[in-house]
């Protein structure tokens, strides 16, 4: 095993029945960093999760966790992950005190630290007025700090997060990822599943699944410098009629409307975008104006993510 | 070591829930109580007091003193004197009366004539029970007068019955109700607690964690064990304080067999657990097998009366073993090196339910 990474999947498959829920999956996860799975809803984010863990044994493929081959005997692996479910998973009639308690049990933390390192986590974690409420009446904010805190506490190498930010507020999830951070600043590897842009783009590497098969790969600005199109952003005064008219246009993949502006996107092999909506728009008489613009994330993910029959128009 | 400091940590975080579980909590204690008290009182086979009504045609004096009779027997009583029988038949009909009593204009010479009877009895046969008491006023006998004693006549056979001699309803039901009550609880609170788990998203958590299925199984259930042990102490204890129920054997061989039985029950609701995805399902699957343990293990009706099928089904219910455990231990004294067979069963019965379901649990994520 290379200890250059904490993961690395060979053609990971999952098969339920007829569904692919996951497609010959490589995966390269480096020691130390925060990788990200970005993809929408039943794009297979959660299966590789579990596959990842033991808790689903692969259709083919293999992985190696930490050591670990994958399918395998997954009990070595358990005392080195830590793992944090979509929902939330700890016990509502135990209080945040006694449910922080039961993990650190669980994992058979040194009895004579047990006390000093709970300690720790709640002040952390910013649960000390919390430490004796039932954990079934806190806040999502809460309940999520109360997930992560859970799931570090016997010291993980490697962290799997499920989409661990879909029910909280913008400010929970920023002190979420500063959390993120300062462990991966610790050296725990973190891989994380997101449909939020913004948090993909905080990744150190990210990897963009659709249906099940992974569309690509890289650094955020890796995959923004990569993408294969143009983007040109149109301002109108009708943005209405400005989409209508260029989702007709033969050359343009895609159209989004951000408020007054719309992101164009044009495969790179036509020449002169710009020109191109221009001339659009005037054909049909909508004002407008265009300019290139680089890619984001967002377009990136469109991009890769768009059929094979909108990507070669 | 590390594996016995999870299972306390599971044992642990059980009672704790349990302990703030008011309505589980109300339950455990509360069920037996109601049940015992309700049955007890309740279910009685020896029927008394069956609604009646007289039509004494012949009205003479030793008919009229036949009538007193029937009064002081106690198994019937009269709630209404008409005059022919077919108002009899009419009171049948309306359900107001389960017994109709004819007695005809030649009461008097029929008592003497042994080719007739004397008396008509009419009964509502559509419960085999009331019909079963009718049948005992059969051996009544008739004083023609309190002077003159008809010699006494020898039965052929003798009866004489063993361990219930005053044939109380209780000294019967409530060794069964044991088996009953311990067999709901322990079966639906282990069902429901796994169940409970996974609805709520807890069992993703743990399975990744170091914890073992075994570990998770043994440790949920363990909290259980202690209950039952103390639902059997209430059920016992009420029998004797209220009921007057017997244990004429060892009160250990009594324990032995209860905790072998709730061992079944517990494996059983594990299984369940492992079958069914909501707490719903997982109730619906412990009354399903509720039924036939309360209506085919002998606990309601003879096992020797039902059709040989039937049997078979008993026979592979937990809670027939343990009703004859209960039965042989508390009235027949009977000890439990005597009871093996029962014993053994549901030993075995435990060990088959928990390999199954452990191994069933595994597998639960694919």
């Amino acid at each position: 095993m290379g200890a250059e990474f904490a993961i690395e999947a060979r053609g990971l498959s999952k098969h339920f029945g007829d569904l692919r829920a996951v497609s010959d999956l490589n995966l390269d996860v480096p020691r130390g960093q925060i990788y990200g799975f970005l993809g929408p809803n039943g794009s297979g984010k959660s299966t590789t999760i579990r596959m990842l863990c033991g808790l689903l044994t692969p259709t083919m493929g293999s992985a190696n966790v930490l050591g670990t081959e994958i399918p395998g005997d997954s009990r070595t692996l358990k005392p080195k992950i830590g793992y944090m479910t979509q929902k939330f998973s700890l016990f509502g009639d135990l209080t945040v005190r006694e449910n922080l308690q039961f993990i650190a049990e669980i994992y058979s933390y040194p009895r004579a630290e047990r006390a000093s390192r709970i300690e720790e986590l709640l002040g952390k974690y910013d649960l000390h007025d919390q430490q004796t409420q039932f954990a079934g009446t806190m806040s999502g904010g809460q309940k999520q700090r109360l997930g992560l805190a859970c799931a570090v506490l016997h010291h993980p190498e490697l962290l799997l997060l499920d989409e661990p930010t879909s029910a909280v507020d913008p400010q929970s999830r920023r002190d979420f990822w500063a959390n993120l951070f300062r462990l991966a600043e610790s050296g725990t590897t973190i891989l994380v599943s997101t449909h939020y842009m913004d948090e993909a783009e905080r990744c150190h590497r990210l990897a963009i699944l659709d249906r099940g098969v992974k569309v690509a790969d890289g650094t955020p600005q890796d995959l923004q410098a990569r993408t294969s199109m143009h983007i040109v952003e149109v301002i109108a005064e009708n943005p209405y009629a400005a989409q209508s008219t260029l989702d007709g246009v033969a050359a343009i993949a895609s159209v989004t409307q951000l408020g007054v502006r719309l992101r164009v996107l044009i495969p790179e092999r036509h020449e002169n975008p710009v020109q191109l909506v221009e001339k659009s728009l005037a054909e049909h008489g909508v004002a407008g104006s265009a300019s290139l613009t680089a890619a984001s994330l967002e377009d990136v993910f469109v991009a890769v993510t768009m059929s094979p029959e909108e990507r070669d128009r | 070591m590390k594996s016995l400091s999870r299972l306390n940590a599971i044992i642990k975080k059980e009672v704790l829930q349990l302990s703030r579980d008011r309505l589980t909590f109300g339950m455990v204690f509360g069920l037996p109580i109601m049940q015992i008290l309700l049955f007890g009182y309740a279910i009685n086979t020896d029927v008394r007091n069956l609604k009646t009504a007289v039509a004494n045609q012949a009205n003479t004096h030793l008919s009229r003193q036949f009538v007193a009779d029937l009064r002081a027997t106690q198994v019937v009583k009269i709630v209404e004197t008409v005059a022919t029988p077919d108002a009899l038949e009419g009171l049948l009909r309306r359900g107001k009366i389960s017994i109709g009593i004819v007695i005809p204009h030649d009461f008097d010479r029929r008592v003497v004539d042994n080719n007739r009877a004397a008396v008509h009895v009419l009964v509502d046969g559509s419960d085999p029970t009331i019909l079963a008491v009718a049948n005992q006023l059969r051996t009544m006998p008739i004083r023609f007068d309190t002077t003159l004693q008809s010699p006494k006549k020898q039965d052929l056979i003798e009866v004489r019955p063993y361990y219930n001699p005053e044939r109380r309803t209780p000294v019967n039901i409530v060794p069964g109700l044991m088996g009953v009550i311990l067999m709901m609880t322990m079966m639906l609170f282990t069902a429901v607690a796994i169940v409970r788990e996974r609805e709520r998203g807890n069992l993703e958590l743990l399975i990744n964690t170091p914890v073992s299925s075994a570990e998770l199984m043994i440790g949920k259930v363990t909290p259980y064990i202690a209950i039952g042990l103390l639902q059997l102490a209430i059920i016992l204890g009420f029998g004797q304080l209220l009921f007057d129920v017997p244990v004429r054997g060892s009160i250990f061989d009594l324990y032995v067999a209860g905790s072998a039985f709730i061992a079944a029950n517990l494996a059983l609701g594990l299984l369940i657990s492992t079958a069914t995805q909501t707490q719903f399902q997982a109730m619906q699957m412990t009354i399903f097998i509720l039924m036939p343990s309360i209506l085919l293990s002998g606990f309601m009706f003879p096992f020797d009366g039902m059709p040989v099928i039937a049997q078979y089904i008993g026979e592979i219910l937990p809670t027939t073993h343990f009703i004859r455990l209960t039965r042989g231990i508390m009235l027949r004294e009977a000890p439990i090196s005597e009871l093996t067979s029962d014993l053994f069963f549901l030993i075995g019965f435990t060990l088959v339910a928990m390999t199954i379901a452990a191994t069933r649990f595994s597998k639960r994520l694919d």
